[in-house]
């Protein structure tokens, strides 16, 4: 089982969720950070890294011996990442998306690909929990190609390793959370019950809802703001699965870099319960669109 | 003019609060919400709009069953697994759809349309504060930093228009592609961080951004008393690097409360909070030469 771990709105308490239920966790585990613009599951999981490696996405280079400037490639191009014009091709690495097509429709064969380095890889173990990370270049706009490098190492491990994996997503609702979340079996959307916690929260159920996943709430520093995030979840019929309560001593470990649910018997039995709802909410295993298997 | 963003690297950190509070404090300025994913300072300006506008950015591709013959070519040569045979014949999935036109370009009989992508809406309002520029991106939505660039440009020519010299925005959290737009044409970014790992590790990482494009950089340490050892540890980075601290500014409940109520911090009756915020604001105008 995949669990993907989001929020909307940042700093609710993904990775404090993530590491803790990775913790927690009975049987085999990955923690995975997909946050890789702001990679922070390390900080808390102190893994000890056995290997890493640089990813790079293919983006096109042109030899210019053979290229009769066409502009069939900058026509099909959307995303302006290759220009002809009269007797000068240029390319702007750093727009490509790698859809190939430039490569495809040349006719020439004058374009080859080349590399664009994308950030890091890394895995490792943080005692009985695997770990594994991206991490991305600073100066790299895009982070869905890191992401699809991140879960094709994922799938490799759970297929020659097996047991689960945790997906720590980065915050928002746009491109890269999706792309987080989109090949889990469970959605846990981690919120606090303050104005900007709820109306984030309303966008990411929205844009997580197409996916047709199991979905359920986290409610982070219970106690803070109002009650709008309990009345939109009955609304909706979105399962709370766990509250933690709004404490200061709690917020101070967390900045200490703790796990929280070593903090006390009372919150680790917080998260083995919400453990157990998320096996609950994954099964009867739901039938996932044919595409997407 | 001068342009102004506040970034955080780590979201969470206060940079909606404090931008609002700011908006409070400066004169004659454009407000500019550039976290279009997530856009929260609305529900602080409670803004009445006055323009809307749709955001088409993009297309996308749509599989016409009737003239698809079933050869399969588009999901072979589709590079983001977008294009799957689900029973009844080929069809795009548009969540996974980059709207790269491979597929439109390369089926033989024609069967693909490539319709513009609605992305979203974006708006200019009035605000108690002053004109508000802001958007919705559609929830899972693409092209972030286009809409970013669009909002850009409408601060700026308000502000142009309304003679006023400052364009503040609130940023987006993470360093990917809003936030790079974002820091384009600005003259100063003020990342708002919390002393623990997390808000030092993206500190770091978002000053690395700044550095890379260029953009000055100074900061606003945020809960400070949480963990004042990390605050130490921020400061000490900051000092090493020569980003000037504009201000630390304590754990306080206040900040929620304002927001429950749909008002900034400043709005509320003065305290510590509050004063140090105020001279944050001065140093930040002196930094972005905004005074004389």
């Amino acid at each position: 089982m995949i669990v993907a771990v989001a929020s909307g709105k940042g700093g609710t308490g993904k990775t404090t969720v993530a590491a803790s239920l990775a913790t927690i966790w009975d049987g085999p585990v990955l923690g995975v950070d997909l946050d890789v613009e702001e990679p922070n599951l390390h900080l808390f999981l102190h893994p000890a890294i056995a290997g890493s490696e640089i990813a790079h996405m293919t983006v096109p280079t042109v030899d210019e011996a053979k290229c009769t400037y066409c502009g069939a490639c900058s026509e099909l191009c959307q995303f302006k990442a290759i220009s002809v014009f009269n007797q000068v091709i240029l390319t702007f690495p750093e727009m490509c998306h790698s859809c190939g097509g430039c490569m495809a429709i040349c006719p020439e064969k004058a374009i080859s690909p080349g590399q664009r380095e994308l950030g890091e890889i890394s895995w490792g173990r943080a005692g009985g929990v695997g770990f594994l990370a991206g991490r991305l270049r600073i100066g790299e706009a895009m982070s869905p190609p890191l992401m699809r490098r991140v879960k094709a190492r994922l799938e490799q491990m759970l297929a020659a390793a097996g047991g689960d994996a945790i997906i720590d997503a980065p915050p928002g609702v746009s491109c890269p959370a999706v792309n987080a979340v989109m090949d889990s079996e469970v959605i846990l959307l981690v919120t606090e019950p303050t104005p900007f916690g709820v109306y984030d929260f309303k966008l990411a159920w929205e844009a997580f809802t197409p996916l047709g996943k199991p979905m359920g709430a986290v409610i982070n520093r219970a106690g803070l703001g109002n009650d709008a995030i309990y009345r939109f979840c009955q609304e909706k019929g979105l399962p709370i699965l766990a509250e933690i309560p709004y404490d200061r001593a709690i917020a101070e470990a967390y900045s200490r870099g703790r796990i929280i649910a070593d903090l006390s018997p009372g919150l680790k039995e917080t998260f083995v319960t919400l453990r157990d709802k998320i096996r609950d909410l994954a099964k009867p295993s739901q039938p996932r669109a044919a595409a997407h298997a | 003019m001068r342009e102004i963003i506040i970034i955080s690297g780590k979201g969470g950190t206060g940079k909606t609060s404090l931008t609002g509070a700011f908006a409070h404090l400066a004169r004659n300025k454009v407000i500019c919400d550039l976290d279009v994913d997530a856009p929260d300072l609305h529900l602080l300006l409670q803004p009445a709009k006055e323009r809307s506008e749709e955001f088409y950015s993009g297309h996308e591709a749509q599989i016409d069953g009737e003239i698809c013959d079933g050869c399969g070519l588009c999901a072979t040569m589709c590079q983001f697994g977008a294009i799957w045979e689900n029973g009844a014949g080929f069809a795009v999935d548009p969540v996974r759809c980059e709207g790269c036109k491979v597929c439109v370009a390369f089926c033989p009989v024609a069967a693909i349309r490539f319709p513009e992508r609605h992305c979203g809406q974006w708006y200019i309002s009035a605000t108690r504060f002053g004109p508000l520029v802001h958007a919705q991106l559609f929830p899972g939505a693409e092209n972030s930093g286009r809409l970013v660039m669009v909002l850009k440009q409408q601060a700026r020519e308000l502000a142009k228009a309304r003679g006023a010299g400052l364009v503040l925005c609130d940023g987006a959290p993470g360093i990917g592609c809003p936030v790079i737009s974002s820091l384009s044409g600005a003259h100063l970014a003020v990342a708002v961080t919390e002393p623990t790992p997390s808000g030092r590790h993206d500190l770091e990482r978002v000053a690395g951004l700044c550095r890379h494009f260029q953009t000055a950089l100074a900061v606003i340490i945020n809960k400070y008393d949480l963990n004042p050892d990390e605050t130490a540890r921020i400061e000490v980075f900051c000092h090493d690097e020569s980003y000037p601290v504009l201000a630390r500014l304590p754990h306080d409940p206040r900040v929620t409360r304002a927001m429950v109520q749909g008002l900034v911090v400043t709005e509320l009756p003065e305290s510590d909070f509050s004063r140090e915020l105020g001279h944050a604001w001065s140093r930040i105008e002196a930094l972005a030469g905004l005074k004389g």
